[in-house]
Order: C-alpha cells, then sequence, then structure tokens
C-alpha cells in the first residue's frame, strides 16, 4: 500500500516556489487587509475560522469534562449552560457555516471554473470583515459574562427570562448571516458569468456544483434566520413582540422561522463538504466521478427538498399530526439524495487505481460516519421515533456525525488536498496519514456512546445527569481526548511544513481540475492566461496526454 | 480599486491579450470585457434583491399570521395611522423612484450636471421621506402607541377619548381589554416594518450622498453607468417594499 | 487500589454496577416502537456494513499495484436507479411505520384518565382531578390509558419519560396533550429534555407506576380535600364569574352547564367543538371566543389566574354535566325553560342556537 502512490513531485534538489505568487505579490500588513484576491481572503478566513475551531473546541473540552462526572463538579450549571451555549454559536455561526465555502471554496471556484478572481472581489473582502466583527462580537460576549440561550435562542427564554448577553449574541450572529449571504451570492454570480470558454455546466467540477446548491441556500435562507434574531432582539429591548406568548404572540412561530434557516443551513455546512469528496475519491481512485450527473442534481434536490423540511425539528412542539406528517416525508425525501452520493462515491471505487494518501483516508472517513450520521438522521425523521429520540443526547451524537464526523472530515480532506496548491508545499505523509486514523477512531469513540446515552433518554444540555449514565459518558471523554490530538496534529505538521516541507510542484496528485494546472500558489491572476475547457471533468487521459505533450514539447 | 491599478505592473499583463491597453478604468482586472462586468453586477444586485425578499418576507408572514388572529385590534390600530401623511410619502417615494430613473438616463447619456441634479433631488426626497416618518413617528410616541416603551391602550379600549380618529371612523366600537391589548402587536410591526424599510432608506440615503460627490468630480459620465443603475434597482426595490407596505398598515382596513 | 485515580475508581465501580445499555419498557407503546427502533437500527446496520464491504473490497481489488490502471466508467442507469428505489422504499417503508405510532401517541382515546401537567422554571406540577399535587412525581396507575395536558407557565418545557417512549413539549400560552398506558409497577425517570435556562438538568423527577390497588391507596392518602373541579368552583365563585354564567332569563353569559365537548357557534360565525384548549382561551382571551348572541362584555382574566388556577377553573366547567349542578352552585331557584329568550341556551337549547348561524 506503501508503495503505490500517485504523489510525483518535482526533483527536490532543483525545485523552488515560484518567486512570482499570490502570497509574495506584495508584502506588508496592509497589501493584505485591503487585498481583492480570493485567494487571500480565503487564506484569511482559514486562518480566523481555525482560531474560532479551536476556542469551539476548548469549550467542547469543557463539556466533556464536566460530563465526566454526574454531578455538576467542574463548573455551576450557569457556566454549563453559557459554555455549550458559546461552543454551538462558534461552531455553527463562526466555523462550519464559512468553513469549506469561505476558505477552500473562496480559493478554488475562481480557478475551477478558469476565472481570475470572483465576481464582486470588493464584496468577498467585505465579507470577510462582517464575519470579523460578528466574531469580535461573539468574543466580547464571552468576556463580558457570555450568554446561556443555547444556539437554538428559544423564545420566550431568551426574549424574557435570562439576563445574559442576547443581544450582542443575536447581533453577532446577524453581521455574521450577512457574511455568509455575500459569499453565496458571490459563488452563485461567479459561477454563472465567470466561467472561462468552454466550461460549460457539466463539465464543472462537483465541488462547484456543491457549492453552489449551497449558496442558494445561503442565499435565501439566512436572511430568513437575520429577520427573526431582528424581532428577537427588539422583542428583548421593548419586552413586548410577536413571539410573546403574554401578549399574544406566538413562540411556535419563532421555531418556525428559525428552523427555515437553520436546517437548510445544515445542508449548507454539508454539501461543500460533499463537494470535496467527489474530488477526492475520484482523484485518488483515478476516475470520473460515478454518475456525474446523478451526484451534481442530488446537491440541487438537497438544496430544494432542504427547504421543506424546517419543522421536522417541531414534531413533538404541537404542531398539527398532518402537518408532522408532511414534514416527515419531506425529510425521508431528502435523505435520499444522500444516500445516492453515498453509492456513487463507493462505485467511483470500481475498477479504479486507488491510493491512500491522506485527503483519502479522510474522505473514506466522511463516507462511513456520514452514513451513521444520515442513517440516525432517519431515525429522526421519522415522527415515531423522534419522539423518543429528540432533545436527548441521540441527537446530539447524529448532529455531531454529520458535522463533525461528515462536515469536519471533508474539510480536513480538503485541507489536506489542496494544501500543496494551496502554499505549494507538501506536508509529511505519514504522519498526516496518522492524524487522520486518530481522528477517526477518536470521533467514534466520542460520539457513537452518545446514541446509546440517547436511546436510554439522556437529555442534552444537562449539567448533570442520573448516575447509570456515567460509564458511557466517560467513553466519551476519553474519546474527546483522542479527538483533541487529531485535531492539533494538523495544525503542528501544516504549519512545519510551511517551511520545511517539499516542494509540492504544479500537480503532486495528478488531479485533473483547472486549479491543479497552474503553478502553486499560483499567480494572483491565477492563470498566466484565461484557460480553454477543451474536456469533459475528471478526464484522467486528457491529463496523460497532456503529460506526454509536455514531455515531448521538453525532450 | 488597488487590484485594478495592480494590472499594469502583472507580469501576466504583457503576455498574450491585446486588448489589455485598451481596458477603460472602470474595467475591473477580472473581467474580460465590460459588457460581462455590467451584467455579472447586474445579476448580483438582483439576487441581492432576493435575499432582501426573503428577508422582509418573515415580517410579511408575521403580520400576516398576527393579522389573521386578532383581526378587530389590527383594523383599529390601523386607523391610528394618518392616511395623509402616508399617502404623501408614497408620493414622496414614487417621485424619487422618477428621478432616480432619470438619474440613470442622465448617466447613460453622459450628462453630468443633470445627473448631480436628479441623484441630488432624489436625496432630498429621500430625506422628506424620513422627515414625514419622523413627524408620524413622533406621533404615535405622544398618543402613547409605542409599545413596551410608551404605551397606553386608552384609544382602543374607549375610542370616544380619541376624538380625532373617532371623527374619522365613528363605526370604531369599544375593544375588549383583552383584544385591545393585541394592538401593541400592530404598532410592534408597525414599527419593525417601517423601522426596517426606514433603515434601507437610511442606507440608500447614505450611498447616495456618496454617489452625488463623486458623480461631480464626473464619475458616472463617462460611459460607466453600472454603479448607478445598480442603486437605481436597490432605490428602486425599496420603493416597492414601501408600495406593500402602505396598503398592508394603513389602507386594508378602510373599508 | 490508592494508586488508581478517584475517577477512574469511580468509573471501575460504576461500570461494574451501572452500566444501562437500552432503557426499560415500561408502557404499552415501549415495544412497539422499539420495533421499529430496531428495524431502523438493522437497515442502519445493514446500509453501513454494504458500504465498507464495497470501500474495502473496491480498495483491495483495485489498489493501485493491484490495478495499474483506471477503467473509466460514466455510470450506470440501473445501478444507480437501484440505489434511489430501495433506499426511498425503505425510508417510506419507515415513515409508514413511524406516523403509525406518532399519531397513536398523540391521539389520547377517549376512555383515558386525565392528568394535568405544569411545567415551570424549574420544576414539574401534576394535578390530579381528585385534587393530589405532585411537584416533579408523577404517580400513575397501571394498565390504564393516562392522558397528560401539559402546558407552560414560562418558557418551553418537554416532558419526557424514557420508559414508556413518550415526550411532549410544554408550551406557554397552550395545552398539548400525550397517553400511554403504563405496564410495569416500578419507578422510572422523568426529564425536562427542552432546555428551559439554568437549573435545566434539576428539573427531573420520578414517575411510580402502581396496581390498581396501590394507586387506590396513594390517592386516598395524598388528598388534599378539595378535587380539582372543586377548587375550580371555588374560583368561579369568588372571580364572579357565576354572576353572568348561570341559568337566568337575563343571564349576561351563556350557561356552561354541558358546554364541555359540545359544538358551539362563536360571534365570529366560526363554529367550534369546545375542548380544554377552547375553555382556556375563552378565560383569558375572551373577545375572540365570544358564544354568539351574547355581548363581547367578558373582561380577560389574563394575569389574575395562575396557570393552575385555570385548570381548576376548566376542570370544573368539564364537570358541570348537570343543570342541577348549576343550580346548586349558583343558589337559583328556577330552572329556565328552552325558548323562553334566545338569550340564555341552555345545553339543551344549543342544536336550536346552531340552525340559526348563517353559513
Amino acid at each position: 500500500m506503501s508503495a503505490a502512490t500517485i504523489v510525483s513531485l518535482p526533483d527536490q534538489s532543483t525545485a523552488r516556489i515560484p518567486k512570482m505568487n499570490f502570497l509574495t505579490k506584495e508584502n506588508g500588513l496592509l497589501s493584505w487587509l485591503l487585498t481583492g484576491d480570493h485567494k487571500r481572503i480565503a487564506t484569511l478566513y482559514l486562518i480566523s475560522i481555525t482560531f474560532f475551531f479551536f476556542i469551539g473546541g476548548a469549550l467542547a473540552g469543557l463539556i466533556r469534562l464536566e460530563l465526566l462526572t454526574p454531578q455538576t463538579s467542574l463548573m455551576a450549571a450557569d457556566t454549563y449552560n453559557k459554555v455549550f451555549t458559546m461552543h454551538g454559536v462558534i461552531m455553527v455561526f463562526l466555523f462550519l457555516v464559512p468553513s469549506v465555502p469561505a476558505t477552500i471554496g473562496n480559493f478554488m471556484i475562481p480557478m475551477m471554473v478558469g476565472a481570475k478572481d470572483l465576481a464582486l472581489p470588493k464584496v468577498n473582502l467585505l465579507s470577510w470583515y462582517l464575519y470579523i466583527i460578528a466574531g469580535c462580537m461573539v468574543i466580547y460576549t464571552m468576556a463580558a459574562g457570555g450568554v446561556d440561550t443555547g444556539w437554538t435562542f428559544t423564545t420566550p427564554l431568551s426574549t424574557h427570562y435570562l439576563n445574559t448577553h442576547v443581544i450582542s449574541t443575536g447581533l453577532a450572529i446577524f453581521v455574521a448571516g450577512f457574511s455568509s449571504i455575500f459569499t453565496g451570492l458571490n459563488f452563485i454570480v461567479t459561477i454563472h458569468k465567470m466561467r472561462c470558454p468552454g466550461m460549460t455546466w457539466f463539465r464543472l467540477p462537483l465541488f462547484v456544483w456543491a457549492n453552489y446548491a449551497a449558496s442558494i441556500l445561503m442565499v435565501l435562507g439566512t436572511p430568513v434566520l437575520a429577520i427573526t434574531l431582528v424581532l428577537v432582539v427588539l422583542e428583548r429591548t421593548v419586552h413586548i413582540g410577536v413571539f410573546d406568548p403574554a401578549y399574544g404572540g406566538d413562540p411556535i412561530l419563532f421555531q418556525h422561522l428559525f428552523w427555515f434557516y437553520s436546517h437548510p443551513a445544515v445542508y449548507i455546512m454539508i454539501l461543500p463538504g460533499m463537494g470535496v469528496i467527489s474530488e477526492v475519491v475520484s482523484t485518488f481512485s483515478r476516475k470520473r466521478v460515478f454518475g456525474y450527473t446523478a451526484v451534481a442534481f442530488s446537491s440541487v434536490a438537497i438544496a430544494v427538498f432542504g427547504f421543506f423540511v424546517w419543522a421536522h425539528h417541531m414534531f413533538i412542539m404541537g404542531i398539527s399530526n398532518y402537518a408532522a406528517l408532511v414534514f416527515s416525508l419531506l425529510t425521508m425525501l431528502v435523505a435520499v439524495p444522500s444516500a445516492i452520493k453515498i453509492f456513487n462515491w463507493a462505485f467511483t471505487l470500481y475498477k479504479g487505481s486507488i491510493t491512500f494518501e491522506t485527503p483519502m483516508l479522510y474522505a473514506f472517513g466522511f463516507m462511513g460516519l456520514f452514513t451513521i450520521g444520515g442513517m440516525t438522521g432517519v431515525f429522526l425523521g421519522s415522527t415515531g421515533t423522534d419522539i423518543h429520540l429528540t432533545e436527548t443526547y441521540f441527537i446530539v451524537a447524529h448532529f455531531h456525525f454529520v458535522m463533525v464526523g461528515g462536515m469536519l472530515m471533508a474539510f480536513l480532506s480538503g485541507i489536506h488536498f489542496w494544501w500543496p496548491k494551496w502554499t505549494g508545499r507538501m506536508y509529511p505523509e505519514k504522519i498526516s496519514q496518522f492524524a487522520a486514523v486518530v481522528t477517526f477512531i477518536g470521533f467514534n469513540f466520542t460520539f457513537f456512546p452518545q446514541f446509546i446515552l440517547g436511546t436510554l433518554g439522556m437529555p442534552r444540555r444537562y449539567a448533570a445527569y442520573p448516575p447509570e449514565f456515567q460509564a458511557l459518558n466517560v467513553f466519551s471523554t476519553a474519546g474527546a481526548t483522542i479527538l483533541g490530538v487529531g485535531y492539533l496534529l494538523p495544525i503542528l505538521y501544516l504549519t512545519w511544513s510551511l517551511k520545511y516541507g517539499e516542494v509540492a510542484g504544479n500537480n503532486p496528485w495528478q488531479a485533473t481540475g483547472l486549479e491543479w494546472q497552474t503553478q502553486s500558489p499560483p499567480l494572483t491572476e491565477n492563470f498566466p492566461e484565461i484557460p480553454i475547457m477543451d474536456h469533459e471533468a475528471y478526464d484522467y487521459e486528457w491529463l496523460e496526454r497532456q503529460q506526454e505533450k509536455e514531455v515531448a514539447s521538453v525532450g | 480599486m488597488s487590484d485594478s491599478t495592480a494590472i499594469s505592473n502583472s507580469a501576466a499583463a504583457d503576455v498574450g491579450h491585446s486588448h489589455h491597453g485598451e481596458h477603460p478604468p472602470y474595467q475591473r482586472h477580472h473581467f474580460e470585457t465590460v459588457e460581462q462586468q455590467a451584467d455579472t453586477t447586474n445579476f448580483a444586485m438582483w439576487l441581492f434583491l432576493l435575499t432582501e425578499v426573503m428577508f422582509f418576507g418573515g415580517l410579511f408572514t408575521a403580520y400576516m399570521i398576527m393579522r389573521n388572529w386578532y383581526y378587530p385590534a389590527f383594523v383599529e390600530a390601523s386607523h391610528q395611522l394618518n392616511i395623509g401623511w402616508g399617502s404623501a410619502n408614497t408620493a414622496v417615494l414614487i417621485l424619487s423612484s422618477f428621478t432616480m430613473a432619470m438619474g440613470v438616463w442622465s448617466a447613460e447619456m453622459r450628462k453630468k450636471g443633470m445627473l448631480v441634479l436628479f441623484l441630488s433631488l432624489t436625496f432630498i426626497l429621500g430625506l422628506a421621506f424620513l422627515g414625514i416618518k419622523s413627524i408620524e413617528y413622533h406621533e404615535k410616541w405622544v398618543k402613547h402607541h409605542v409599545p413596551g416603551l410608551h404605551w397606553s391602550d386608552a384609544s382602543f379600549l374607549n375610542p370616544a377619548s380619541d376624538p380625532e380618529v373617532h371623527k374619522d371612523y365613528p363605526g370604531d366600537k369599544p375593544l375588549q381589554s383583552d383584544m385591545a391589548e393585541k394592538t401593541q402587536m400592530y404598532f410592534f410591526l408597525y414599527f419593525a416594518m417601517t423601522g426596517m424599510h426606514a433603515l434601507h432608506m437610511i442606507i440608500g440615503i447614505s450611498i447616495l450622498g456618496f454617489m452625488i460627490v463623486r458623480a461631480r468630480a464626473g464619475a458616472y459620465t463617462t460611459g460607466h453607468v453600472n454603479y448607478v443603475e445598480n442603486f437605481g434597482l436597490y432605490w428602486h426595490f425599496v420603493d416597492i417594499i414601501w408600495i406593500f407596505l402602505f396598503p398592508l398598515l394603513y389602507l386594508i382596513s378602510r373599508h | 487500589m490508592d494508586h488508581i485515580s478517584p475517577v477512574l475508581w469511580q468509573f471501575l465501580v460504576k461500570w461494574l454496577t451501572h452500566f444501562a445499555l437500552f432503557p426499560p419498557e415500561a408502557s404499552k407503546i415501549a415495544p412497539e416502537m422499539d420495533a421499529l427502533y430496531f428495524f431502523m437500527a438493522l437497515v442502519s446496520l445493514v446500509g453501513l456494513t454494504l458500504v465498507v464491504l464495497l470501500i474495502v473490497s473496491f480498495s483491495i481489488l483495485y489498489n493501485k499495484t493491484r490495478h495499474p490502471r483506471a477503467v473509466q466508467i460514466e455510470g450506470s442507469t440501473i445501478l444507480e436507479a437501484t440505489w434511489t428505489i430501495i433506499p426511498l422504499g425503505l425510508f417510506l417503508i419507515m415513515f409508514v411505520w413511524g406516523a403509525l405510532l406518532y399519531f397513536r401517541i398523540y391521539t389520547p382515546p377517549a376512555n383515558a384518565m386525565n392528568i394535568y401537567i405544569v411545567g415551570k422554571q424549574w420544576m414539574w406540577k401534576a394535578e390530579h382531578p381528585g385534587g393530589q399535587h405532585e411537584i416533579n412525581d408523577l404517580h400513575v396507575p397501571m394498565g390504564r390509558p393516562i392522558q397528560l395536558t401539559l402546558i407552560s407557565q414560562d418558557v418551553f418545557h418537554s416532558f419526557s419519560i424514557p420508559a414508556f417512549r413518550v415526550k411532549r413539549e410544554a408550551i406557554p400560552g397552550r395545552y398539548t396533550t400525550v397517553w400511554f398506558e403504563a405496564t410495569t409497577p416500578g419507578t422510572y425517570h422523568l426529564f425536562c429534555t427542552q432546555y428551559c435556562g439554568t437549573n435545566h438538568s434539576q428539573m427531573i423527577g420520578e414517575v411510580t407506576v402502581m396496581t390498581p390497588d396501590d394507586f387506590k391507596k396513594w390517592l386516598e392518602g395524598s388528598t388534599s380535600g378539595n378535587s380539582l373541579a372543586q377548587d375550580g368552583e371555588r374560583l368561579f365563585s369568588s372571580l364572579s364569574c357565576s354572576s353572568c354564567h348561570n341559568t337566568r332569563p337575563d343571564a349576561r353569559g351563556p350557561s356552561l352547564a354541558n358546554v364541555y365537548g359540545s359544538r358551539l357557534t362563536l360571534s365570529t360565525g366560526e363554529t367550534i367543538t369546545v375542548d380544554e384548549a377552547f375553555l382556556r382561551q375563552a378565560i383569558l382571551n375572551p373577545s375572540q371566543h365570544t358564544t354568539q348572541g351574547y355581548a363581547p362584555i367578558m373582561p380577560t382574566y389574563q394575569g389574575q389566574v395562575s396557570e393552575e388556577g385555570v385548570i381548576a377553573l376548566v376542570e370544573y366547567i368539564k364537570n358541570l354535566d348537570s343543570d342541577y349542578r348549576v343550580q346548586q352552585t349558583l343558589n337559583t331557584t328556577d330552572f329556565v325553560p328552552e325558548g323562553q329568550t334566545g338569550k340564555a341556551p341552555t345545553a339543551s337549547q344549543k342544536p336550536a342556537a346552531q340552525k340559526e348561524v348563517k353559513p
């Protein structure tokens, strides 16, 4: 297994990082803070979301430590509530939503469609500033004493019954929402209008399709969250509002509006991750993705259906039984495209020529964990079992399998896949493969016991719990430690590789995307001249012919 | 702007493309042609307006539900709004949309003086709208119709106590106390909806001010109408939101 | 053993003594829900095994050393249709099966014994019809359908009994219901599962399932002296409800006898069935719930009666099933024969009143 690899690096004794690239183009802090270059903005995003990921991760560590014992031994209940709220807010709005789109998407989409930049570079920069403002507001909130509404801001709890910093958190999410709207808008416009000659819709890499679908959700869903939070903030300020049952308002209306965004948000998070997996699986099995069209359309189908399933978060909240019926049915339908994708990826391997570099290991991890996450979603989408399992650790485990086991694995897969393109250098292969395996094991140890805890009925968001749940919680906490190591390792060796990594050359993985056909790190303008797309996506034979030509011309 | 100047000293600029030297100054480096640029930014603006539709959509949904539930309260509360001011504001906004359209036309015709004139007129009309709106807000404050902050049910528990309105709507019956309380919901939505609209106006007016300064320097009359055009779209959109708000809040319960 | 850390030591002890893997099944619905649960678990397991098998076997068969050249395959409509239709079919089975359970759990049978549950930060109050009050405890007899009518006094709570596999949110401003039939005596966990503020994790209690005989003894031993309806009756007169809601010919409000469960036409023209939710709304938001033919003069009792008070009133009105009872309560002497006045339709007149309604 170790012998077979597709990695082909230039001769290290002569290879150099190209002198002229987007990183070296201009120097100084201002050249970064005022940049319009999508690659630099992506780099800014990568640094900022990593920062927030580790804050959110530290909070997760505190949660797991507290749950080591049944009593509230590490922190008081109100502190615990603040910790899990901040963990949720940071991870959802400051990490997961922007993770793949704002970093990898921002960097790769213009290159994949053969453009020099995103359509609206200034809007792209604005989006990063909005993200940073939101991040600062969240940090302010934490410093000022935190907020304990849970990331779901359930009214009337959030509007009338708590005296923590709901307003600053709400506004932070409002601002972060606009950051995400602008990113999505930019992607849609770029994909529509900036494709290079020959780049038809069905020649687009599936990563672009997936981000396109996610962008639709961002553009149409996020404003509803924004206005909902405005109403919450108003209600908190004037002590009356449309969600206040004391004055004839309806807290269920809040649930509808909130989940109208927050369910599609799950697809905003996972779809770009699926895009990464399509790229990686294809590259490391040297094969066109099995059923390209089906995978492309399943992304769009998920986006469309994703808008009509929100009330499955409210099955036990007293919505009418018939409404529950309809939303349950639609939820079942949205599960199908995900199943299609899993099988299409699996069959992409069929008769391929597979190698097991780090991105591929993460992708395998994704496929396994996402299958579990998706299937347990069906447990919750089916109205009957939802009654027992919702609001317990089962749901916590389910969305962590999808969001962490799925999305984060995909994010790491993507980062490892495009790292050579981004920085021009390779990371050490052995240790990164080790990190991928550690992450996978740690993840299962952490979250699988939580399915059992949920089935037993242990409620989520509990600072203290009955003692018979302890054994499984100890397992989970032990797993979290392993998982923590799995996440720290990449930070170390990726940073190390910035200086000491081997020079990667243009196309270390022999991948077909346009982004690989130019130097690493790319020029500010991406390509010396606008490429012309004269082949289908994932056409490995085209790549071989291309390489033969090069060899011939050099010879 | 920094990246459009960056093109000249970029190595890539010297390669191939013969049309590089002929770029008009307003063409951003990453677009191939001016048409592509215009097309793209135009599309982006439409998409942005779509998100705005969803943004206001949440408010409209809340309004529809609450109105349906508390119909009598919504009817009587809406009688408190001054249709005179409302109509005046509608006229002001429609007129401002006209001056904005004329502004776009002037930019296309490359008439700098007219562009500045029409943009300034739009600016003034926008301010006039906000002025009238603040008169209305003040009226609500005086009459204790600001929910949560300055509130009294008196006008609805006993319409006769409010002779001004009662004169126009003699048919208004006293509401029961529980229903009178629900008029707060109407005013909450009134302030939320018109407030959000006013916020959009304020943002629009600020951009207009910036544009007037740049238009005086001749920025939009050299063939680069894109910016003015897209701003025009935004301005018309804000206008259209009002065209929905006005009947929903002022007119619908007039019989 | 001193060198083992306390946490690890505690863990080892707990591991040996308390290690639950599956919750007890203590209600009639529990085994049925578990059947669906295990069906889904089986399908998931098969699905997961299939995916893992595919990945592992392809990885072995087609790794680069063994299979150095990939064979390009566009796709296969038949295969893709297979893995679209089979999951769809399975999901639809789970959907129908789940929906059948859902409708059962949330549709209480007519003969169920009703217990009111009020949630507030951070406790559960149970109100039995016999006037027994419990806090963070619920005693129920086995072998008898029990309906819970839930409401919250402040924020969202959620009443969860894992051993019964039922759960329902308690929502401010409206009643929700759920029912179960306990099968095995014992005590079971009761959790609040909807995050409700600081002491969310303290909002827990115990559900005790008793044999009918034990339950009877418990009821007798825990009575507060007054039934819920009697509490309601007192409130009814202390709030002066009876000054309008009586059967006198000049009564300003409709008689409430037998009103529960009847069809009623409102002044808005709407026809509704009187249930707990309607009665609650009529007390708190009377203007939208005025019976046709009556002037909208009833004041709201919002803020004057607690949720427990409203429950007592509702329970009282529900039990007003004879005119005799009304007369006794109100100390009136005559019973008004029907047709004498259109203003005070008694229960027997109600069908007539309905006919007057314009469609």
